[in-house]
């Protein structure tokens, strides 16, 4: 068992999300970052899409009730084990009655906006209508359908052979730097602060905003406003607007479309958005990009890169790629160290 | 580049990134097109590279499992099955079930329901009236778990959309916004106007289907007590 010590705020279980239930009206809920969930389920030997814990809010502590091999993944903050501190993005074993703290001394992420915490055989609540995740606006999946507080337990699941077998002391390359944005997006060197590149598809509206809008939409350092949360990024910056008003008619809509409500500037569509909406859409952040976006924390600003569907597809290949790597390696180094 | 016109004569295809493709049917929004939507919907649901095929109004989000290499057999398969379901013989025998749902129309459960008077110039009576006289189809499921985009409302008691949404409304609540009407399944936030209340419980995640309600399903709602 995994006692919650200090839960912080929205801390959550997640996992991939509920994939296939959107026409009975349910959002996908899932994690923010699933690269960093991907990655560390992996290297627990977990299957990829195992449930494990996002912290938004620092600080965050947990007791382990049982021996354990852990990893932190997704932003990096200060992460100690009884007090000594520990690599992210690193197997270790937890023994029995120590305390992880993240952000201890109320030191806050370094660079991030959520950290996983991912336990070998992952987090076991029950799989509400095919996932783990925590569904908050219907109340179900995750832990009780809510985020955690102070006392919560909660089971690690049975241990997986391929997690058995391994050992600690060995971890990954983070995506952030095995995935650079370089790759797509030349920052000016001089900009300060940092600015998050993420790519974008233009929708079924982007003609319909003037010329100028469109510009704007392409040209404009968008700040991640306060109001950002796990449903959704409201941005600040100019507003966009259309050449003529449309009707709207709500159909499905997926994490990652960009919404313009009239005269507004655009608000982002994130993980537990609802699976349907009827703003003019200016555009979707590519799949292959959330993990980014889900990574810039609210004051920061972020840059839309237009690219292809081809692109879009050569993307989420790069990530595959990654994961797959990842995949390979660990067992080696599991048994290297074993 | 040119602006989209209001209703266009063909059908519409657009992408949701590499997640989903979005077919929106010609048209004013409509009962018949939206039948040949729940029908492509079916038609959908087992092609390769499709998780889920999600209708909503008058229009059909295509969820990938797998984005497709090439768009363009699916978009010619999609077109191909789309003139298919104008095709199929409508047996006059509309698909569904009839549900009664009785309201509490106005006093606690009820509390905007004098902005809808205010804006609509009609007395309490007369809304509830219009508000229960048509029987309402169940165009398609979203928003929050369980809650049904209903069809078929008098434009009589249209009422815009609140300025400052209310910020926790409590499921069951059942509301006006625009032109449309329906109930919110659970407890959250709406910008819609609360006219009345009513028992039904909408969904149940442990229940396969989790929805009480499906597309093509009618919803009529009766007077179970006015308060004042």
């Amino acid at each position: 068992m995994i006692e919650i010590v200090s839960a912080g705020a929205l801390c959550t279980v997640q996992d991939f999300g509920r994939m296939a239930y959107r026409r009975y009206g349910v959002g996908t809920a899932g994690a923010m970052d699933q690269l960093a969930l991907a990655a560390g389920n992996l290297l627990m030997g977990n299957p990829l899409d195992a449930a494990g814990l996002e912290i938004p809010v620092l600080p965050f502590a947990v007791r382990f009730q049982d021996d354990l091999s852990i990893t932190v993944t997704g932003a990096d903050c200060r992460i100690e084990l009884d007090g000594k501190p520990l690599l992210p993005w690193w197997k270790h074993r937890a023994r029995a009655g120590q305390v992880l703290t993240l952000g201890s001394d109320g030191c806050g992420f370094a660079s991030g906006a959520r950290s996983y915490l991912l336990v070998a055989g992952g987090v076991d609540v029950p799989e509400v209508l095919g996932s783990r995740s925590t569904q908050l606006r219907g109340r179900f999946g995750g832990h009780q359908g809510r985020a955690l507080i102070n006392g919560d337990l909660l089971k690690a699941g049975v241990l997986t052979s391929a997690s058995k077998l391994s050992c600690e002391g060995y971890g990954l390359v983070p995506p952030v730097v095995a995935l650079p944005a370089s790759a797509y997006y030349q920052a000016n060197p001089t900009a300060t602060p940092q600015v998050t590149a993420v790519r974008v598809l233009p929708a079924a509206e982007y003609g319909a905003f003037d010329d100028v809008s469109i510009q704007l939409f392409w040209q404009t350092d968008w700040k991640i406003t306060a109001q950002s949360d796990r449903y959704g990024y409201r941005l600040a910056g100019p507003a966009l607007s259309m050449k003529t008003a449309l009707e709207t008619r709500s159909h499905g809509v997926v994490p990652g479309v960009i919404q313009v409500p009239p005269g507004g500037p655009p608000i982002i569509q994130m993980r537990d958005a609802q699976p349907s909406g009827g703003y003019p859409k200016m555009g979707t952040v590519i799949e292959a990009d959330l993990w980014r976006l889900a990574q810039a924390p609210a004051g920061s600003r972020i840059r839309f890169v237009e690219t292809t569907y081809t692109g879009a597809l050569e993307a989420s290949r790069c990530a595959s790629d990654y994961l797959r790597k990842v995949d390979h390696l660990v067992p080696l180094f599991g048994a290297l160290n074993a | 580049m040119t602006a989209a016109p209001l209703h266009p004569e063909v059908p519409r295809i657009s992408l949701l990134g590499t997640s989903a493709l979005l077919f929106e049917a010609p048209g004013p929004l409509d009962i018949g097109q939206q039948r040949r939507i729940w029908a492509l919907a079916s038609l959908t649901q087992g092609w390769p590279h499709i998780q889920e095929a999600v209708p909503g109004m008058n229009n059909l989000m295509l969820v990938f499992s797998t984005p497709p290499e090439n768009l363009a057999p699916m978009q010619a398969a999609l077109q191909t099955a789309w003139d298919d379901t104008n095709r199929m013989e409508n047996d006059g025998h509309a698909p569904g079930r009839t549900v009664e749902l009785p309201v509490v129309y106005g006093g606690a459960a009820g509390p905007h329901i004098a902005d809808v008077v205010a804006y609509t110039k009609l007395t309490v009576d007369e809304i509830v009236r219009i508000h229960t006289e048509p029987l309402y189809v169940v165009y398609a499921l979203g928003s929050h778990p369980g809650y049904c985009y209903l069809g078929g409302m008098d434009p009589r008691i249209a009422t815009p959309r609140r300025k400052v949404p209310v910020v926790n409304l409590p499921g069951g609540s059942v509301s006006i916004g625009g032109i449309q009407t329906g109930v919110s399944a659970s407890d959250g936030p709406s910008g819609w106007s609360t006219i009345g209340r009513t028992d039904m419980s909408f969904f149940d995640a442990q229940c396969i289907p989790p929805a009480v309600l499906a597309p093509g399903d009618r919803v009529r709602f009766t007077v179970q007590r006015i308060d004042r």
